[in-house]
């Protein structure tokens, strides 16, 4: 196999359970060896995902996003707010990402996880430099009311590709999104309309009926870990403890990029390592773009 | 293509650096690094005995604390910590003091664009001046790309606000060695050409063809 293996004689003894965890990374490049993982998935294969939409039914969008098994759960929250003085015809979205204790062993509860406020700060510079959402649309009356966008994403299990994950429920719980009805009444007050009085619809109309977001490009991401020349997609969180190199890359559906992210790690990104990572993502893209159009049929019909 | 600069630059060029070390004595180390307005002072203390939990203690770990300017530290600046840190830890020979910490301060003086890049290389150079073993530089920079395509090195904080699209990319710097010339390249690209660390902002529209 090439590789200087002075734990070779050992591992033919040792239990296989007992060698992953004492020699991880000679475990781990044994795999790589064969172009397998421990995993069982090829080195550029992304794992299972599925994403399920209307997850919780009090949110006006939300969504359910597994990848392998790392989860997530997406909703959206929309309330009335007076907009800003400085963009009187703008409303707001905001980001948050929570990973509770349940998630992963390594979180403690009391204390955030340090990867929280990182992935939140991710997520909505992603979603503000694509220009996924007009925040015009958003907009009531101009100068007087608005609509302020809570997106809140929970992580229920935290198994490596943790923004992939959160971006893609992300996406799909503001894809599911329906904006409630409202409409002004005499006080020049927002009110919620009801479908019940449907008969009282005197009160001036604001936004007639439940509506979709328009959503321009939608991006969606791509995790790949550098290990010497090998590039792994979507890496679990096991792997993701092995190898230090991470590296994101963002891309919307119109092939704009939208981020490329790198962390240090030991392996450095020459051009080559970041084509074979585009031509990965590109080719996820298409997979990703295809299941959320095919979830939000199957919503509709 | 010719870009106007407010102050007078040509697109790639950068402001004046201004980088001094040893600025403070109760400290192992600390360099005060300014890129035109921006200024950030870093310290380093370490390597101090333990690491924190989570980490591996079989490796020396970095501690990074940002301070911002005025008021306290949120999502940014954790993100900046974070990158900071995974950065600092990929140059260090982290198996020379196992388990130990050695933390660095980074102090915002003033900011007027290019803060990340900036205070990258301060910690870097207050790394030096503490004597912690690296096995290369770290030189960062901030590359702002206009929607023609153009790229702007360095830019100011009205420039940054003028591009919504910037990319923050770190390179290890270009190592002189008697080693035969093939070593040091990886590929057919020199190995000061392997991007180590990259945090970008703003769509890039002409910038893909590049990866393809």
């Amino acid at each position: 196999m090439g590789l200087p293996n002075t734990f070779e004689d050992l591992s033919s003894e040792m239990e296989v359970d007992a060698f992953r965890r004492l020699f991880p990374l000679r475990y781990f490049e044994r795999h790589l060896a064969e172009s397998i993982r421990p995993d069982g998935r090829p080195l550029g294969k992304a794992r299972e995902t599925s994403i399920f939409l209307g997850a919780v039914s009090t949110a006006h969008g939300s969504a359910l996003v597994k990848i392998g098994s790392t989860t997530m759960l997406a909703a959206v929250k929309m309330e009335v707010m007076s907009p800003s003085l400085e963009s009187p015809d703008e409303g707001c979205l905001a980001v948050d990402f929570f990973m509770p204790p349940i998630c992963s062993p390594i979180v403690r509860p009391g204390r955030p996880a340090e990867a929280s406020p990182v992935v939140s700060k991710q997520l909505s510079d992603t979603i503000s430099s694509s220009k996924m959402i007009d925040l015009k649309e958003l907009s009531l009356v101009s100068g007087k009311a608005a609509w302020m966008t809570y997106l809140d994403i929970y992580c229920l299990d935290a198994d490596g590709s943790l923004y992939d994950a959160a971006l893609l429920s992300a996406v799909a719980a503001l894809s599911h999104l329906q904006i409630p009805a409202v409409a002004m009444n005499d006080d020049g007050k927002i009110v919620l309309v009801s479908d019940e009085d449907g008969q009282k619809r005197a009160q001036e109309p604001v936004n007639k009926e439940k509506r979709k977001l328009t959503l321009r490009s939608i991006p969606f991401s791509l995790t790949c870990i550098l290990h010497k020349n090998y590039i792994l997609a979507d890496p679990t969180a096991e792997e993701e403890s092995i190898v230090e190199t991470h590296l994101t890359i963002v891309l919307d559906t119109s092939g704009q990029l939208i981020s490329l992210y790198k962390p240090g790690g030991q392996v450095l990104a020459y051009t080559s390592a970041i084509q074979d990572c585009v031509a990965l993502t590109r080719q996820r893209v298409k997979e990703l773009k295809s299941l959320l159009d095919k979830e939000n049929s199957a919503m509709e019909v | 293509m010719e870009i106007d600069r407010p102050d007078g630059r040509s697109a790639n060029q950068l402001r004046p650096l201004a980088c001094s070390c040893s600025v403070l004595h109760r400290a192992h180390g600390s360099s005060s690094w300014a890129q035109g307005e921006t200024k950030v002072l870093a310290a380093v203390y370490g390597p101090k005995a333990g690491t924190k939990k989570n980490e591996n203690p079989e490796k020396a770990s970095i501690e990074i604390i940002w301070k911002p300017k005025s008021g306290q530290i949120g999502k940014v600046e954790k993100e900046y910590e974070m990158i900071l840190k995974k950065t600092f830890e990929s140059i260090c020979i982290r198996t020379i003091y196992p388990n130990t910490t050695t933390t660095v301060i980074v102090q915002v003086l003033h900011d007027d664009g290019a803060l990340l890049p900036c205070a990258i290389n301060a910690a870097c150079a207050a790394l030096v001046d503490a004597g912690i073993p690296l096995k290369h530089l770290a030189v960062a920079i901030c590359c702002s790309v206009t929607d023609s395509g153009c790229v702007l090195l360095d830019p100011t904080k009205d420039e940054e606000e003028k591009l919504k699209a910037f990319a923050n990319l770190v390179f290890p710097n270009a190592i002189v060695s008697v080693l035969p010339d093939r070593s040091l390249k990886v590929g057919t690209e020199p190995m000061a050409h392997g991007i180590m660390t990259s945090v970008t902002q703003g769509a890039m529209s002409g910038i893909l063809q590049h990866f393809l």
